[in-house]
Parts: structure tokens; C-alpha cells; sequence
């Protein structure tokens, strides 16, 4: 396995080659993307992830294109492959009752349990917060469910969008003045996975302390209300809904997207001080309609934006992103390319900030991962295990961590519990 | 003991506007001591940002800074001036995280970079939260949220085909990481707890959009090269419907991956005979017949309001839902019957109304300790207090211009 942490085997009892969560337990309910993003970055960062599935309800992404081999197989999938790198994976049945007596052995010897199932489904199967607190006292169990545990829509049924579509978020998304596009990917899971790792790390810094564990009730929809601030507080004083933002700011002109030469070409410029404006013009070389009282001043700029804005594509529009970006940023100014995805995995900057990992899977040589963004200086994380086979590790939980007989593992296999 | 997760964690937050104050928030929120140091004479920029009551401009009444300072102390300093560097190694000294942002190489240019400040205090966390990070080819490049939303790939999927991506709003880059910088200094937090030791955190925003929101749509780029691309009102997933739709008053997100929601969706609508044509018959066939898809799910939201589908789809188990305005967010009963919005008084600005709570935790619950500070409001209390300077230096070294 290559990547910046390559040498991890090295020198492992050296507290400089730890990784700064190793020796923490996390059982992993994850599903989709919200709840395993959680469990990624806690593993990614050295914890022991456990992902706990079933054969009759595999992680809905073991079934989502696309498939190392082309064809459906759940152990192909390579969205799941990227989201589920460093965990664990057991099968358990959780409709059976030996499967979940064999969770509440499992969350005894473990430290943070992550769901993000809706609210009933673990309490149906007997294995919600206050039944495991049981188990294991100080267990910190974090819940990612849509709406959170309480409330009127506490069961609601969404998937990303439309959870986006009820924070708020999508009302905002669609060029000034025309109708609601909405974001059609889910930034509400990794927004709220993210924060669900920042709730979790709190809870245990304050078990260290304590010796006491708790219940996370995250509510996807509130972490995601919780990052669009400048519009709840319009409404709340001033009474005001804001509508479509598109690339606007509400004090900075020219911030705009602008078309480039090439196909489906374009560049982001935002300009915040007069200083800025007076280099983007000189960078320009000084064209007339630049010296004019229209854009004199950032007030007068707001004003008159979307003229700005077409004086300002006249100019790009002649030019590829890359010679607009290298004038304006050696002049000082924000630009930078609308990137795709195939920029990013081409670009060099982000090549060197490490966005791609290669790793070995049995059913795909030298695959590609997303890093891990977070840089530590001293403990890095890093990816040191490719994403399981479903079941792939029965053996070693069960055996070598529950210490129960390979004979009993088997039965349980053949009784349909591990499955 | 109170009962604060965080309580006891001193934090230093020298930064401005989003990423470094929301980082800072999320801590001070769960009990931490934030301190955080402004930049005198007119402090944080996100100051003059708003939104204003009544739209007038006022430094105490900036919308933005309320909700991102609250449970924190301000103080004023300015590090430029060789005493107010010194003051500010004072504070370094008593800290178990600084986090700032920033860009790279202002605090080197200081003397305040982690080298210097690892001498001082060892067990210091340092997070630096920048647009590309502190190394790398683009390090020193300037940009603003758009840039890094664009710059990272998100815009690209965000808009209608041949008219310009848009950037998420509200300078999402710097929220999203915010929320990265946090969770990794957490991290490192509970590290030094074993180890005994600090170390720094170089965390980029365009890195963590490109990895964490970007990161699973590499390998369908890779192996199924299809590339990230705008479709309006759609996604260009390979199920139906997936897309925002019109009704009677406003928007529905009409989302349905699965074949069993669209059967009941189908029913919801009285089982009408164009859903027999074999276009509809699959999410794979309904995504290449969008358009047909579209107009009659349109026609037949077109006499119901938001509120009607969502209550109909709701007992059936049909996962649409509105798109609420923000006033329809602010008013709505499973938020307020969740206590999520929070009212603070504040001496300049009145009564305030924001989000609360992103999270419930039931040992330790979030909670609004401190209204966010006037500027240099803990001047006094910190440089006299905290750090047991006389008061005539500080008297002193605010006619100066250091604080």
C-alpha cells in the first residue's frame, strides 16, 4: 500500500508512528454515506472501525455503481471502497436475537457506536442508546438520523437533496432572480459526518475526564441550518427570505464565475478590497470602461454587478482559466479555474496535498482513494487497509476479539446470525 | 466539575471572518474558554458583514459575528508591535489550542509561526485553516470561499448546462472547513491527552471539499468516465426522479432511488395509465425520459401545495419533501418543538433570534453561556486577570495602539 503512510509497520511500538486515535473501538452501523464518512475518518485517524452489515441489508452503496468488474457485486462497489477503507467488516443478521445479543458483546469491548439509521430502527431491534448503555455505561453512541430523535418529523424518510431541500439550503441554490435549482448532491452527509466526528472526539476528551459516556442526538437537518447563518438572521431581523444566491456575495463585486476559451471553460474572480480593484484593473491593462464611475466604488460595483460582469467575460472569454488565473494571481487576485474532477486528479497542487491514495483490492490492483485533508504534523492518519469483503472479518471478531470457538462461529454461520 | 464536555480546554482564536470563528465556536459551545484576539482599531471583519438590524451598519450588530462568537471573550491586540508580540506569547503560554486563519505566512512574518510557538509551550495545538494549505504549489495563492468552491470541483455539479457553475451559498467553503479544522483538532486534543504532546494541523478548505465531498465521485471519473456535470434542476444520477419540481407554491425535492417508492408514488397518484408506458418503467429508463417525467409529476403537483405533497407523501412513504425558504426553516414546528433556535440578548443589538444546537448530547448539552463580545470587551478582565499585568500598562498600551 503506498501513500504518505506507507512506513506505518515500522517501529509500532513508538508513540511517533501511532496514529492519535489508535486504541479506540468504533462500531459502525453505517449506511450510505453520512454514518460511514463518520466511521471513515475516525478509522482513517487510527481507531479500529467495525462495520456491522447483513447479507439481506449490505450498505446500500455495496450495490451502487460503479463496479471494479463492471457487473453488480457487493464487494466491487467502488463508492463503498472509498468510504469504508480502514474499517472491519462483520455480517450479522440483526433481526435474529443471537445477532444482537453478539452486538451488545461487541459494544462492551468498543468505545463509540455510529448509526444513522431513522430513529425506530435500532430501538425495534432492541439495540438503541439506552439498552447498550447498559451493556457498557460509558459508551458514547452517536445517531445521525435526518431529523434527529424527537420532533415532529423525527421518522421523516430523505435522502441528501431532499434533506437539503428542508434546512433551507436548496431555496438558495439558482441564479438571482430565477427559480430554486437545488444542489443535487448531498453536502448534508459529510457536513454532518464531520461535525458527528468533532461531537464524538468532545464526548470521549470528556469520558477521559469523567469516566462518563453519552448519546449524540445529531439531527442531519439542524447541522446543516447551522451553516447558513447570514440568512436565518436576515429573516430573524429583518424579516427578510432570501431567494436565489448564485455566485453573489452581498458586499464583494466583481465575485463572479466568468466564461473562458475551451469547452465548458471558466474562472472564479472576487474582489474584496479597492487595493484588489485597483491591481485586477491594472492587470487589465487599464481599460476604459474599468476607469468609469460605475466601478469606482465597491457600492457602485454592487450596483451595476451584472454589467461588471460582462465587461469582465468580454475579457475572459478570450483566454483559457489557466492565463487568466496566472495574470491575476501574480497580480495578487483571487482566480481560480471551475474545476471538474478530472482537474482536480490532474492538478498538481492537489496531487501534492495528497487527494489520491493507492491502494491494493482484491478485486482491483492499484485502486484510487481520496486522501485523508487533515494534515497533522506529528501523528499523521492515513490509509493503512483496504475496504473490507463483506464478512471478511467474522473470523477475527468474533474469534479473536469475543474469544468465542471457531466451532460456535460456524454454527452461528450456518444458522443464518453471522450473514 | 461543570458539566461541559469541553470545560477547562483553553482556546486562542486569532483569525476573522468564518472558518477560524466557527472552528472556535463549536468549542467555546461545548465549554471551552475561548479568547478570542482581534485586530485593533476595528477587529473582525465579519463585523462589517451583517446582516444589520434595520440594515444600519454598526460593528456590535453584525448578524454573522453574533451567531459565530458566542461563548467567547474578546480581547484586542495587535502582534505587530513588539509588546503586543510578547502579550500575545503570553496568551500562547496558557493555551491547549490556537487556531487561526490566516493566509500563509502572516503569522511567520510575526515571529508567531509553530516553531517559535512550540518553544514556548509544547503541548500547544496549533490549526492553521487556509485555503490550500501551507504547502504545496498554490500555498501563497489568494482565495475567497467562491475560488475554493470552484477551485474544488463542487460548483461544477451546481447550475444548468452551458450557463455558469455556481459556487453553494453563504461562503460554504469556509464553513465546511470550519467543521474539518474542529473535528481535527478534537483529534489532536484527545492525542496530546496520551502523549503529552501538541503539534500543528495544516488544514486546507479546498482540500477538504475535493476529498470529503468530492472523494466519492473520483472512481466513477476513473473506471466509468463519466465527470461531474450540471443538469439543473436534476442530478445526473441514473434514477428518476431525482430533481426539484414546481407545484402550486413553491418547490418539492422529489427524490426516489428506489423502485418500491416510485410503485407507491404511482399509487399516491391514483395509478394513472401513462405510468404503465415501459419509458417509466425503471429509474434507469425515467432518467433518460426525464422531460415526460417531469411534466406529469409537475401537472399534478401543479394544483397541490408544498405542504399537501409532503403530508400525502408522508403516509405513504414517498421520500419528497419541500423546499423550505428560510422563513418556512425559522418557523417551522419540528425545529421550534426541538428548541433548535436560540434567542440571545445583546446589550447593541437587542434580542437576537439564530440556530442553536447542531447536535443534542445528553451528559454534556450545548450551551450558550456568553453572548458573542464586544470588541475588546475582556480587555481588562484577560490582560489584569488572566495574565496579572498592572492596569496601568494596559491603560498604557491601549493609548499606544497595541490593544
Amino acid at each position: 500500500m503506498s501513500g504518505a503512510n506507507s512506513d506505518l509497520s515500522k517501529n509500532l511500538d513508538s508513540r511517533e508512528n501511532k496514529m492519535p486515535l489508535e486504541g479506540l473501538r468504533v462500531i459502525d452501523f453505517g449506511w450510505v454515506w453520512a454514518g460511514p464518512i463518520t466511521g471513515q475518518l475516525l478509522g482513517d485517524m487510527g481507531a479500529e472501525v467495525v462495520k456491522v452489515e447483513s447479507r439481506k441489508r449490505p450498505d446500500f452503496l455495496r450495490l451502487f455503481p460503479p463496479f471494479a468488474e463492471g457487473k453488480p457485486d457487493p464487494d466491487g462497489a467502488l463508492f463503498f471502497h472509498s468510504l469504508n477503507r480502514n474499517k472491519l467488516s462483520v455480517t450479522l443478521d440483526l433481526t435474529q436475537p443471537k445477532a444482537a445479543e453478539l452486538v451488545k458483546r461487541l459494544v462492551k469491548i468498543s468505545d463509540v457506536v455510529i448509526e444513522n439509521f431513522s430513529p425506530k430502527a435500532l430501538r425495534n431491534l432492541g439495540l438503541d442508546y439506552p439498552t447498550l448503555s447498559q451493556v457498557k455505561p460509558d459508551l458514547i453512541m452517536a445517531s445521525l438520523s435526518a431529523g434527529g430523535q424527537t420532533g415532529p418529523l423525527k421518522d421523516i424518510m430523505t435522502y441528501g437533496p431532499s434533506l437539503g431541500a428542508l434546512a433551507g439550503l436548496d431555496s438558495l441554490i439558482g441564479y438571482p432572480g430565477e427559480r430554486v435549482l437545488g444542489w443535487p448532491m448531498a453536502y448534508t452527509d459529510p457536513a454532518s459526518g464531520t461535525l458527528a466526528v468533532f461531537a464524538i472526539l468532545a464526548a470521549l476528551y470528556y469520558r477521559k475526564k469523567t469516566g462518563k459516556g453519552q448519546y449524540i442526538d445529531l439531527a442531519q437537518w439542524e447541522a446543516t441550518t447551522a451553516l447558513l447563518p447570514e440568512f436565518i438572521l436576515d429573516y430573524t431581523l429583518n424579516g427578510r427570505v432570501a431567494g436565489t444566491q448564485g455566485n453573489r456575495h452581498p458586499h464583494m463585486a466583481p465575485h463572479g464565475c466568468f466564461r473562458c476559451k475551451g469547452q465548458d471553460a471558466w474562472v472564479s474572480i472576487a474582489i474584496q478590497t479597492e487595493e484588489e480593484w485597483g491591481d485586477f484593473c491594472k492587470a487589465l491593462g487599464n481599460p476604459p470602461w474599468s476607469q468609469g464611475e460605475r466601478f469606482f466604488s465597491r457600492k457602485s460595483r454592487l450596483q451595476y454587478r451584472e454589467e461588471l460582469n460582462g465587461k469582465i467575460e468580454d475579457w475572459t472569454i478570450r483566454r483559457t482559466p489557466e492565463e487568466v488565473v496566472k495574470l491575476l494571481q501574480e497580480a495578487g487576485i483571487a482566480a481560480f479555474p471551475s474545476y471538474g474532477i478530472g482537474d482536480i486528479l490532474k492538478d498538481p497542487h492537489f496531487e501534492a496535498r495528497g487527494v489520491k491514495v493507492v491502494v491494493d483490492h482484491p478485486k482491483m490492483e492499484g485502486e484510487i482513494l481520496y486522501g485523508l485533508p487533515w494534515k497533522f504534523s506529528r501523528t499523521p492518519g492515513g490509509i493503512r487497509r483496504r475496504a473490507p469483503l463483506l464478512g471478511e472479518h467474522n473470523k477475527y471478531v468474533f474469534c479473536e476479539l469475543l474469544g468465542m470457538g471457531e466451532d460456535e462461529v460456524s454454527r452461528l454461520a450456518e444458522e443464518k446470525v453471522l450473514y | 466539575m461543570s458539566k461541559s464536555a469541553l470545560a477547562g480546554v483553553q482556546v486562542l482564536e486569532f483569525g476573522q471572518l468564518i472558518s477560524a470563528p466557527y472552528c472556535c465556536k463549536l468549542m467555546g459551545d461545548l465549554g471551552a474558554e475561548v479568547i478570542k484576539v482581534e485586530l485593533p482599531p476595528s477587529g473582525d471583519e465579519a463585523r462589517r458583514y451583517g446582516p444589520f438590524p434595520g440594515d444600519v451598519p454598526h460593528p456590535e450588530k453584525s448578524g454573522l459575528f453574533l451567531y459565530l462568537n458566542t461563548n467567547k471573550r474578546s480581547v484586542t491586540l495587535n502582534p505587530e508591535h513588539s509588546a503586543g508580540a510578547k502579550i500575545f506569547l503570553d496568551l500562547v503560554r496558557k493555551a491547549d489550542i490556537l487556531v487561526e486563519n490566516w493566509p500563509v505566512g502572516f503569522m511567520a512574518a510575526l515571529k508567531l509561526d509553530y516553531q517559535r510557538l512550540k518553544e514556548i509551550n509544547p503541548r500547544l495545538i496549533l490549526t492553521s485553516i487556509t485555503p490550500f494549505g501551507h504547502a504545496g504549489p498554490y500555498s501563497k495563492w489568494k482565495a475567497y470561499a467562491l475560488n475554493i468552491s470552484h477551485g474544488a470541483g463542487v460548483a461544477k455539479g451546481i447550475g444548468s448546462p452551458g450557463r455558469e457553475p455556481l459556487a453553494p451559498p453563504g461562503q460554504q467553503a469556509h464553513f465546511f472547513g470550519a467543521l474539518n479544522a474542529a473535528a481535527a483538532t478534537m483529534v489532536a486534543l484527545w492525542e496530546r491527552e496520551i502523549s503529552g504532546e501538541g503539534q500543528y494541523l495544516d488544514i486546507s478548505e479546498a482540500d477538504c471539499w475535493a476529498m470529503l465531498f468530492n472523494g466519492v465521485w473520483y472512481s466513477k471519473y476513473l473506471y466509468a468516465h463519466e465527470e461531474v456535470t450540471r443538469l439543473g434542476h436534476r442530478s445526473n444520477l441514473p434514477v428518476y426522479p431525482w430533481a426539484v419540481l414546481r407545484c402550486k407554491d413553491g418547490f418539492i425535492s422529489a427524490t426516489a432511488a428506489e423502485e418500491a417508492q416510485w410503485q407507491r408514488l404511482i399509487e399516491l397518484m391514483g395509478n394513472p395509465e401513462w405510468a404503465q408506458d415501459p419509458r417509466f418503467e425503471k429509474g434507469v429508463k425515467r432518467s433518460q425520459h426525464a422531460d415526460e417525467v417531469d411534466e406529469r409529476l409537475e401537472s399534478w403537483f401543479a394544483s397541490q401545495t408544498k405542504a399537501e405533497i409532503f403530508q400525502a407523501c408522508r403516509e405513504k412513504n414517498v421520500p419528497f419533501s419541500p423546499v423550505q425558504d428560510i422563513g418556512e426553516v425559522v418557523e417551522c414546528p419540528h425545529l421550534q418543538e426541538r428548541d433548535y433556535f436560540v434567542k440571545i440578548q445583546h446589550p447593541k443589538a437587542g434580542e437576537v433570534t439564530c440556530p442553536g444546537p447542531p447536535y443534542k448530547l445528553s451528559e454534556t448539552p450545548w450551551e450558550l453561556r456568553r453572548r458573542a463580545p464586544l470588541l475588546g470587551e475582556h480587555n481588562e478582565e484577560i490582560y489584569c486577570g488572566l495574565l496579572g499585568y498592572p492596569p496601568r500598562d494596559v491603560v498604557r498600551w491601549g493609548k499606544e495602539g497595541i490593544l
